[in-house]
């Protein structure tokens, strides 16, 4: 392990976690919304907003898959420095991160049971840009309509149409992170 | 600030209960498990509101905590001084002014905004319990959307008292969805569940779970086309602000039948009587001083 997997930590976990937490959950709760996350310092390619979400959220009970580019050392070892999370394969992972193609097939992830919806995974999605434009969403969380700039909408459409089951996913770049929950209705423009 | 973590509890705990939180946010009405922890305050106190304002809390908040609408009962008072020493952040009684609000049984009059998010205290999360008490079964109920009984319920009330008589944590249905329970608030206070712009979240510490209603969902009291839902209260105005729009507390003043209607929420009472609201008795009570 390098040293540098040491670094970029919450300087002071307990107080940042709680902002990081804070961010996440309006997100999650006004789905499209783009919030600001900010203090981590993660080893590239994971962008600051999924460091933060990964400092905030995974632990030892959490297993996660890391995909495509970002399954490489230095990632790896940050991730295991600072969360103990097990890293494993798509079909046991309750977080994944990864770019959109890299984290494909969808279907390979958990998405919950129709007695436990909750036990599904969450997919930190790392984008290039995040913009309030694009496929217009409606549903819980949202006033009237929304947009948002996503990756592949009749993906997230199937996953919708899963509801109560299906895939949460949140939306990071760079410091910025939105949500789309599975209880999301997604239209084309 | 002290000798505890910020707002308590671990880390890892909190971890936890954030993730409860998010996946309850993603499917509204469902009741997701949780390991809900010993907290410093017996079972009933509202550990289950304590743990999810613990893991909501950030330094900037301010909190304010109600009981039965009112911010100076025990259990209210003891539960703020909590936080303030344990998380060092600012407490309020007006509700305008707090980001967060835990509550027990009661939503406050004032509107809620888009910055604030309301945290329920929960003794008995699941709305199907009381007609059926296996937990595997109510379950199943709620993943085949099962939910005859819960109308088999309200209609035995018809028949045995000619109205719905449920008064308190009357069963709602979120998204369409799932049949949940909005905790002991008195049904006066259900159609602001809905379209309710602050995010609600519901914490149930003995019965270990966690649900939620993201801001603006989808919330629908049960009822029957010829037995519609009717949101009801004392037919009385407040004794002490004059308020007819509030719900409203009895209380018995003496041992000859004496009584007066107050506003169960005590900062919204407050407010109005600051604003030279007066209500029946105040304004006799104020003549006789005179």
């Amino acid at each position: 392990m390098q040293s540098e997997a040491l670094e970029g930590g919450f300087p002071d976990a307990p107080v940042d976690a709680a902002r990081a937490f804070r961010a996440a959950m309006n997100a999650m709760a006004r789905p499209g919304r783009i919030e600001t996350l900010a203090g981590a310092v993660p080893p590239a390619p994971l962008s600051a907003a999924a460091g933060a979400l990964i400092l905030t959220l995974c632990d030892p009970e959490t297993p996660m898959h890391l995909a495509g580019g970002l399954d490489v050392a230095g990632v790896r070892d940050w991730i295991t420095f600072h969360t103990g999370a097990p890293l494993v394969g798509p079909a046991e992972a309750v977080f994944a991160v990864g770019q959109w193609a890299d984290l494909q097939p969808l279907d390979g992830y958990r998405i919950g049971t129709s007695e436990y919806p909750d036990r599904s995974a969450t997919l930190i999605v790392e984008m290039p840009e995040l913009a309030p434009q694009g496929a217009v969403l409606t549903g819980p969380g949202i006033k009237e309509s929304t947009r948002l700039s996503l990756p592949d909408v009749a993906a997230m459409r199937r996953n919708a149409a899963l509801f109560p089951l299906g895939i949460d996913f949140f939306l990071t770049s760079q410091d910025r992170v939105a949500a789309l929950p599975r209880s999301t209705r997604v239209e084309d423009n | 600030m002290s000798d505890y973590n910020f707002a308590y509890l671990d880390e890892q705990t909190k971890r936890m209960i954030r993730r409860a939180i998010l996946k309850g946010l993603a499917v509204p009405g469902y009741q997701v498990p949780f390991a809900s922890r010993e907290m410093p305050m017996p079972y009933g106190w509202g550990t289950g509101g304590v743990q999810v304002s613990a893991a909501t809390l950030t330094p900037e908040d301010r909190f304010k905590v109600i009981d039965q609408g009112a911010d100076d009962t025990t259990n209210a008072v003891s539960i703020r001084k909590f936080f303030e020493r344990t998380a060092g952040v600012e407490v309020t009684e007006e509700t305008e002014a707090a980001t967060i609000i835990q509550t027990r049984h009661r939503i406050p009059e004032a509107p809620l905004s888009e910055d604030q998010i309301l945290v329920y205290q929960v003794p008995i999360p699941e709305p199907l319990r009381f007609l059926e008490p296996r937990e595997t079964e109510t379950r199943k109920m709620h993943s085949l959307e099962e939910y005859g009984l819960m109308h088999v319920k309200l209609y035995e009330d018809i028949s045995q008292h000619g109205a719905i008589a449920t008064a308190y944590a009357y069963p709602v249905k979120v998204e369409g969805r799932y049949v949940m329970d909005p905790s002991p608030i008195p049904k006066f206070d259900n159609p602001k569940l809905a379209d309710c712009p602050a995010i609600q979240l519901f914490g149930a510490g003995r019965e270990q779970r966690i649900y939620a209603l993201p801001p603006y969902s989808d919330v629908v009291s049960l009822d029957f086309e010829d037995h519609p839902f009717e949101a009801s209260k004392a037919d009385h105005p407040c004794d002490l602000c004059g308020a007819r729009d509030s719900y409203l507390d009895e209380v018995i003043t003496d041992d000859r039948g004496g009584r007066m209607f107050v506003c169960s929420d005590t900062d919204y009472c407050r407010t109005r009587q600051a604003q030279g609201h007066l209500g029946a008795q105040l304004a006799a009570k104020q003549e006789g001083a005179a």
